[in-house]
């Protein structure tokens, strides 16, 4: 017996490229040319997959294609996928903001979306204005908002500010007060895009919470779309996996993270790929590693690499490349190079391309999110090139000694280190 | 098996038949359109020293304008109506077609970051910009009519009450159903291709000129190009309007009839194509 809430049926989206011009006049009277003699719309037969790193010969592409997937009521579903996957065009769909090309998706109940943070919020009116008008353009209707507002107020903690206007308001308390509209509205059905990556960790973690509760205990249905497996992992039972417009797998997330974590040719999901440049030497792509999957879950029980490829383009002399890791703080936590730490000595490079991988031990930087900056240099006199908060990662605490600490493990250290302790009674 | 009994309460499909708007779901998000009348209001004037008294400011100078240009330099009649009056009158209700026409004509191409992230009638916008109009048209009206009582008290030119006053809604009506229908037939097209958008804003500023606002209609009586302004929908609406106040106007029911067809085919069409484009101009805005 199905208990579906959402059924989507052979859901296809095409979109055309380039731009709105003569060209497209003509398109649109040929296609209005063939509406008119009772014949198919000649552009649906052409168009190719959404793959953006080739140039195509069509003007069309498709960016969802014959999507098929049923989701039952309180499930909470994770939608995955590489950027250009198609999951935010299937959230648009589902929320009703475009329409398919061909397909069906068929809903029950009521949804809420949020595709975005603080949709419609106005910068001149206060947060009170605002819950009222971000509640009922989410559909709420006014005595439901009021009934919700102290609640609202007290989930995204702006009390104080509640009559000011939020432009005024930090970005933080900003995003707060947004997703406390969304996660109160009393939906059947909740659809959330990436929009919690704004927030701090506490913040992430309390709308997850709220997320949780939602579907578990409440018995609402959600849709989460996200990059950051470890929230996926924690949220939902279920999840799809989209690559290049289609459904590639579907069915328990864990099986699902680890067939889009396996698939090799893909570039690691924490992974820049940086410009070229007109330098003697650049860097070309950095990416977090780990030994199993591509870096995009790290717990602190784990080694991780930084993978840093860089291109000599003429002979260098004395080239040092180094990493330093900040933490949430913005403190520069760890500082690591390629010859001082190992050979002592700077390195004279030929043109071509190199890679240079450094393996951080586990255990050894503390749990939270940091950023990276990376340096190629002539040894600490001139810089060859030079990304600051170039990557991002998270790890997270997986029973290390100081997660008895919670949140102010922070206040206490920055690096983790199991030290020999002697003890005796005197 | 199941999933013929199944009843769901939404169907998302490719096309939907043409006149199929969902006045449930419009009367459902009705707080939604006063929350933006509000919004426009409110947010209108933040920062300003002035405050809403700019609607009154507004049409005073445009009245002092046609007073110089209209009454003195070109010397056109009045039809016997204090010209003040005559001006303030013809510029109240013509702003108010004005501004429910340009406001409603955007409605996509300045909404496109709302409407590219949540789903909501569409049709609340320009309802709601007409509603604000509204109120705005109120104070306008307001200034008027404080106006007329000015005329009256110290100038003797009694105010006529007459059963013609209870015609003034059925003529804002009527301004808001065609404003409303060119706004967003308008909006619909510039979603694609944005020349309309151009043509619009002197669309409008020849409007005026074609629209009895500085000179009676009877002013034109024997006129040859007569017809250029009585094709024009909005000259009974202007003339009936002040016909209304002060008794004064060229009004026949067979040109207010005309006016009234006109704003149902254009509210028609309006909607029709609106609900068309509705449902994918995000993928073209």
């Amino acid at each position: 017996m199905s208990n579906s809430v959402i059924s989507v049926q052979n859901i296809s989206k095409q979109y055309r490229l380039g731009e709105i011009g003569t060209g497209s006049m003509v398109s649109d009277l040929n296609r209005w040319w063939h509406a008119i003699r009772g014949k198919e719309d000649p552009y649906l037969k052409i168009g190719e997959t959404n793959d953006r790193t080739k140039a195509g010969n069509s003007d069309y592409v498709w960016s969802l294609r014959d999507i098929n997937f049923e989701i039952e009521q309180g499930d909470a579903v994770g939608i995955i996928g590489r950027n250009g996957a198609g999951k935010s065009t299937l959230l648009k769909i589902l929320s009703r903001v475009t329409l398919p090309t061909t397909g069906t998706a068929k809903i029950k109940g009521r949804i809420a979306s949020l595709l975005e943070v603080g949709t419609g919020f106005h910068p001149d009116l206060s947060g009170r204005d605002n819950i009222f008008l971000n509640g009922a353009i989410l559909g709420m209707r006014k005595d439901e908002i009021k009934r919700k507002f102290d609640e609202i107020v007290d989930f995204a903690g702006v009390e104080r500010y509640i009559d000011t206007p939020v432009k005024r308001y930090s970005s933080g308390m900003y995003v707060r007060l947004a997703f406390a509209v969304a996660a109160h509205l009393e939906s059947e059905i909740l659809i959330v895009d990436e929009v919690l990556a704004v927030g701090d960790s506490e913040f992430q973690k309390k709308c997850l919470g709220k997320m949780g509760d939602v579907s578990k205990g409440e018995g609402r249905t959600v849709l989460f779309v996200s990059h950051t497996m470890s929230a996926i992992k924690q949220l939902c039972t279920h999840s799809i996996l989209l690559n290049q417009g289609s459904v590639e797998k579907q069915g328990l997330t864990a099986d699902v993270i680890s067939h889009y974590l396996a698939d090799s040719n893909q570039i690691a999901a924490n992974s820049v790929i940086l410009p070229e440049k007109n330098s003697a030497l650049y860097f070309t792509y950095i990416a977090i590693t780990d030994d199993n999957n591509d870096g995009s879950l790290l717990t602190n029980d784990i080694d991780f690499y930084v993978l840093l490829d860089f291109i000599v383009a003429e002979k260098s002399v004395n080239v040092e490349i180094s990493v330093c890791f900040k933490n949430s703080s913005g403190v520069n936590v760890f500082f690591t190079s390629l010859s001082d730490a190992n050979t002592g000595k700077t390195l004279d490079l030929d043109p071509g391309k190199y890679q240079a991988k450094v393996k951080i031990p586990n255990n050894f930087l503390l749990p939270d999110s940091y950023t990276i900056d990376i340096y190629a240099h002539n040894r600490g006199t001139v810089n060859l090139d030079v990304h600051q908060d170039v990557l991002k990662f998270y790890i997270e605490d997986l029973n290390s000694y100081m997660a008895f600490y919670g949140k102010a493990a922070g206040d206490f250290t920055t690096v983790l280190n199991r030290c020999e302790w002697d003890f005796s009674k005197l | 098996m199941d999933d013929i009994t199944q009843t769901w309460d939404l169907e998302i499909k490719p096309k939907s038949s043409l006149l199929n708007i969902n006045l449930k779901e419009l009367w459902h998000y009705r707080d939604l359109m006063w929350l933006f009348v509000r919004r426009d209001f409110v947010a209108q004037y933040k920062q300003t020293i002035l405050g809403p008294l700019w609607h009154v400011i507004q049409p005073v100078f445009t009245t002092l304008m046609f007073l110089l240009v209209f009454g003195k330099i070109a010397k056109i009649s009045t039809d016997g109506i204090e010209p003040i009056l005559f001006y303030m009158s013809g510029i109240t209700i013509w702003t108010y077609f004005s501004t429910c026409l340009t406001n409603t004509a955007n409605t996509f191409v300045a909404n496109a970051p709302i409407f590219g992230k949540v789903y909501f009638p569409r049709l609340i916008l320009p309802l709601s910009v007409v509603m604000s109009n509204i109120v705005k048209f109120g104070i306008q009206f307001l200034l008027l009519f404080v106006m007329m009582l000015y005329f009256a008290l110290f100038k003797h030119i009694p105010i006529v009450f007459s059963v013609n006053w209870l015609l003034i809604p059925v003529l804002i009506l009527l301004m808001a159903g065609i404003g409303l229908g060119c706004g967003i037939i308008i909006s619909s097209v510039t979603t694609k291709y944005r020349d309309f958008a151009v043509l619009l804003t002197f669309a409008v500023q020849l409007g005026m000129y074609v629209t009895p606002i500085g000179y009676p209609l009877s002013y034109l009586q024997s006129k040859p190009y007569k017809w250029v302004i009585t094709i024009n929908p909005l000259t009974s609406i202007v003339e009936a309007f002040r016909y209304s106040l002060f008794g004064k106007g060229t009004v026949d029911t067979g040109s207010i009839l005309y006016s009234v067809i006109f704003m149902i085919v254009v509210l028609i069409i309006g909607a029709i194509y609106f609900n068309k484009v509705e449902k994918t101009f995000m993928d073209t805005v």
